[in-house]
C-alpha cells in the first residue's frame, strides 16, 4: 500500500498527549465492540432492517472526533454507527436504536441508517449517497455567518465521489470559503464493485482536490495517528477562517457492504493484507512499544465491554415505541395534520 | 394601501422578514446583484449586502443542500430554485432530506427554511420551463405547499411561510407576476392554510389555485352573465395546510364541486379535493365533482397549442355547462 502521508507520520504519535492517544485507543475499542455486538444482535434477530458496519474503519471516527469541538457538526452516511458513537453518543441509544426501541436515539423512527444526536454535534446521517455534502456546507455556512467558529465535518465513502452534490458542494464550499471540512473514507468499494472499476482518477476524493483549488491530501485511515492530526490541522484551518479541507483516508472495512453482504466480491489476499493492517491491533501495539502498560490498555478494554454489556441488556429491555409516536414530529408543532 | 406587482410583493416581503429577523438570508442563482431572473429580488442585495442575500453557482443540490444546512443550525434561508420544473433536480433534497429528517430525527431536528421557485405556464418556454408542479410538492409528507394568486397573498403569504418553523415550498406563478393590485403597506402576514372566499354563489362552487383564480373569476363572471350560472370561486391559497373545512362548507352550499388545475390531470390537487369532498359531504352533492385540469401531456412552447392545454376562461365555463347538462340529462 502506498500512502503519500504529507506532513502526517506515525513519528507524529509522540506530540499528540498521551491523553489524547489513550482517547483515541478507547474510542477504537468502544466502536469496535460495539459494532460486533450489532452485528450479534442482528443474527440473534433483535436488530432489524438493514446496517452497514464500520469494522475495520474505526481510526477514522475516532481520529476525527478526538480532533473536533463538541459543537462542532458532524454529518454521516448511513454506515455512521462508528461515527455517531465517537462524538459521545451513548451506546444505549445507539443500539437501542437498531433494535427499534424506545431508549433509540430516534425512538426508533429513523433506524441504523439515520443516526441523529444533535446534543452530541451528530446532525444526522444520510442515506442518500452524498446527499449531506451540501448540506454540512450550509452548516459551515450558518456558523460562519454567526461567528460562532464552529466547523462542520461530512464522512463519506468513495462511491460519493462520483455524484454530483460531491462536485456541488465543494465547488460552493471552495468560493464561499466555508468552514467545512469533508472526509472521505475511502474503503475501495462501493457496494460489491471496485471503485477503481468506476473512476476516472486513482484516488477518487483527493485527485479531485484541484478542481476546487484544495490541497491532495490522502492519508493512511488506519492509523488513528495520522488521521488525527490531518483532522486537527484542518479543523485549525477551518476554523481560523481558511476555508474547507478535503482528506481521503485510505481503509478498508472488515465485513460485507451491509449486513446481507457476504463481501465474496473481495480477493482473499486484499481482505488479509488489510486485516494486518487492523487499526485497532495497530494501535494497541503502538501505545504498548511507545510505554503504556498493558494494564491500563486492558482497563480501557474491559470497561469499554462492561458498557456495552451494560448498554445492551438496556436496550433488550427497553419498550418498544408508543405506536403514537409513529404519527408524531412530522410538523414542528409535532403533529402531522395536512388539514383541518 | 400601495399598488404592488406581484414580482414586487415578493421582494417586500423578504425585505420586511429580513428587517425583522437577522437569521433570515436569501440566495439562489442571479438572485443578488441582479434581483433574480423573474426581478422578484430586486433591492434586496443593495439593502441587506452581500452577506445575507448570495448568488449561487448553478448547483440546484448545493442551493437546497445548503439551505437545509443552514435551516437545521439556526438560520431562516429562503433559497430560489430558479424555475420550479428545476425541483426535478434537486427533488432528492425536496422529497427525502428536507420534508423527512424532523421525523426521522424524532424531532431533533427542525428545518424552518422556504423553496421560492417560478411556476406555470404563460410564457411558451415550453414542457421543461412551464409546468405547474405544486402536486408534486404535496404529495409529500413534510413539506407546506403554497401558491398565492394576488400581490397581497404574494407579500403576506411568503412573509408567513418565511416565520412558518417547518420547511415550505412557495409557487410563484409567472405569469402572474406582472399583476398589480392594492397590497397592505407595513407589516403584511397571512396565515398559511386558509382558504379565500372570492365570490359567493348559489350554484356551483368552483376550487382554484394560483393562475387558475383570476380566470375562474372571469369564468364566473360569463356564467352569471351570458347563462345565469351563479358561482362561487374559492382561492384554496395552500394545498398543505389544506383549509378544508372551508372547502367542504364551501361545497356543500352549492353541491356542485369544479376545481380548475393547471397541474397535469393525474394525480393533481383537485383528486385529493374530490377524495375528501366525496368521503365527508357525499350526501350534499347533487352531481359529480368536476376537474378541469391540463389534460396530461408535456406543455407545448407554441402560444397557441400552451392556449390549447391550459384551462382558459372559455374552457371553463364550457367545462361547467356541460358538467351541469350532462346531470340534467341524465
Ligand atoms: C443516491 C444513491 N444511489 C445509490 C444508493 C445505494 N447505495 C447505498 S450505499 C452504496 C455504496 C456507497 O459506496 P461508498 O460511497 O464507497 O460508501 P461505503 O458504503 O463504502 O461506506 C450504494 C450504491 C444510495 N443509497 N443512494
Ligand atoms: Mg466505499
Amino acid at each position: 500500500m502506498s500512502v503519500t502521508q504529507k506532513a502526517h507520520s506515525a513519528q507524529r504519535n509522540q506530540e499528540i498527549p498521551e491523553a489524547t492517544r489513550l482517547r483515541l485507543f478507547k474510542l477504537q475499542v468502544e466502536i469496535r465492540y460495539c459494532e460486533k455486538r450489532a452485528y450479534d444482535l442482528f443474527l440473534q434477530n433483535l436488530v432489524k432492517g438493514t446496517s452497514h458496519l464500520a469494522l475495520g474503519q474505526e481510526a477514522v471516527a475516532a481520529g476525527f472526533a478526538a480532533a473536533m469541538n463538541p459543537d462542532d457538526y458532524t454529518f454521516c452516511t448511513y454506515r455512521g454507527h462508528h461515527h455517531t458513537l465517537a462524538r459521545g453518543a451513548p451506546m444505549l441509544s445507539v443500539l437501542g436504536e437498531l433494535m427499534g426501541r424506545q431508549c433509540g436515539l430516534m425512538k426508533g423512527k429513523g433506524g441504523s441508517m439515520h443516526l441523529t444526536s444533535v446534543a452530541h454535534g451528530v446532525m444526522g446521517s444520510y442515506a442518500i449517497v452524498g446527499a449531506h455534502l451540501p448540506i454540512a456546507a450550509g452548516a459551515a455556512w450558518s456558523a460562519q455567518y454567526r461567528g460562532t467558529k464552529q466547523v462542520a465535518c461530512a464522512f463519506f465513502g468513495d462511491g460519493a465521489t462520483n455524484i454530483g452534490a460531491f462536485h456541488e458542494a465543494l465547488n460552493l464550499a471552495a468560493v464561499w470559503k466555508l468552514p467545512v471540512v469533508f472526509c472521505c473514507e475511502n474503503n475501495m468499494y462501493m457496494e460489491y464493485t471496485p471503485i477503481s472499476a468506476v473512476t476516472a482518477v486513482k484516488h477518487p476524493a483527493a485527485d479531485r482536490a484541484a478542481s476546487y483549488g484544495l490541497e491532495r491530501q490522502v492519508i493512511d485511515g488506519n492509523d488513528a495517528d495520522v488521521v488525527y492530526s490531518a483532522a486537527r490541522d484542518a479543523f485549525a484551518k477551518a476554523r481560523s477562517g481558511g476555508g474547507p479541507s478535503l482528506i481521503e483516508c485510505l481503509t478498508y472495512r472488515h465485513s460485507g457492504h451491509s449486513r446481507a453482504d457476504p463481501a465474496k466480491y473481495r480477493p482473499k489476499e486484499e481482505l488479509e493484507e488489510w486485516l494486518k493492517r487492523d487499526p485497532v491491533t495497530l494501535y494497541r501495539n503502538r501505545l504498548l512499544a511507545s510505554g503504556v502498560a498493558e494494564g491500563t490498555l486492558a482497563k480501557i478494554e474491559s470497561e469499554a465491554m462492561t458498557k456495552l454489556d451494560q448498554a445492551t441488556e438496556a436496550a433488550k429491555a427497553s419498550p418498544t415505541p408508543s405506536l403514537e409516536s409513529a404519527m408524531s414530529d412530522v410538523w414542528a408543532d409535532g403533529g402531522n395534520a395536512w388539514r383541518n | 394601501m400601495a399598488q404592488l406587482s406581484y414580482r414586487d410583493a415578493v421582494a417586500a416581503a423578504i425585505a420586511q422578514e429580513m428587517r425583522r429577523d437577522e437569521r433570515v438570508v436569501l440566495f439562489g442563482e442571479d438572485t443578488a446583484a441582479a434581483g433574480g431572473v423573474f426581478k422578484t429580488t430586486v433591492g434586496l442585495f443593495e439593502e441587506f449586502g452581500p452577506r445575507r442575500v448570495k448568488d449561487t453557482p448553478i448547483s440546484e443540490l448545493a442551493i437546497l443542500g445548503a439551505a437545509m444546512g443552514a435551516a437545521m443550525t439556526g438560520l431562516r434561508p429562503v433559497a430560489e430554485i430558479m424555475f420550479s420544473d428545476f425541483l426535478a433536480c434537486c427533488w432528492d433534497y425536496v422529497a427525502n432530506e428536507i420534508a423527512k429528517t424532523r421525523y426521522m430525527s424524532d424531532g431533533q431536528i427542525s428545518i424552518p427554511l422556504v423553496i421560492r421557485t417560478a411556476n406555470g405556464a404563460g410564457s411558451r418556454f415550453g414542457a421543461q420551463h412551464s409546468q405547474s408542479v405544486e402536486n408534486w410538492a404535496m404529495a409529500i409528507p413534510g413539506l407546506k405547499v403554497v401558491a398565492p394568486s394576488t400581490p397581497a397573498d404574494a407579500k403576506g403569504l411568503l412573509a408567513a411561510a418565511i416565520r412558518d418553523p417547518d420547511p415550505v415550498v412557495f409557487f410563484e406563478h409567472k405569469s402572474l407576476l406582472a399583476n398589480k393590485a392594492e397590497v397592505p403597506e407595513g407589516e403584511h402576514v397571512e396565515p398559511l392554510g386558509k382558504a379565500k372566499v372570492l365570490r359567493e354563489g348559489k350554484d356551483i362552487t368552483v376550487i382554484a389555485l394560483a393562475a387558475m383564480v383570476p380566470r375562474a373569476l372571469k369564468a364566473a363572471e360569463t356564467l352569471a352573465a351570458e347563462h345565469g350560472i351563479s358561482a362561487t370561486v374559492m382561492d384554496l391559497r395552500s394545498l398543505v395546510p389544506l383549509d378544508a373545512k372551508t372547502l367542504l362548507a364551501e361545497s356543500a352550499r352549492t353541491g356542485r364541486v369544479f376545481t380548475v388545475e393547471e397541474n397535469p390531470r393525474l394525480c393533481g390537487w383537485g383528486a385529493e379535493i374530490a377524495s375528501v369532498i366525496q368521503e365527508e359531504i357525499f350526501g350534499a352533492l347533487k352531481g359529480p365533482i368536476v376537474r378541469i385540469t391540463t389534460p396530461h401531456v408535456p406543455l407545448p412552447a407554441a402560444d397557441q397549442l400552451e392556449d390549447a392545454v391550459v384551462p382558459s376562461v372559455a374552457r371553463i365555463v364550457a367545462e361547467v355547462r356541460r358538467g351541469l347538462d350532462s346531470r340534467r340529462a341524465a
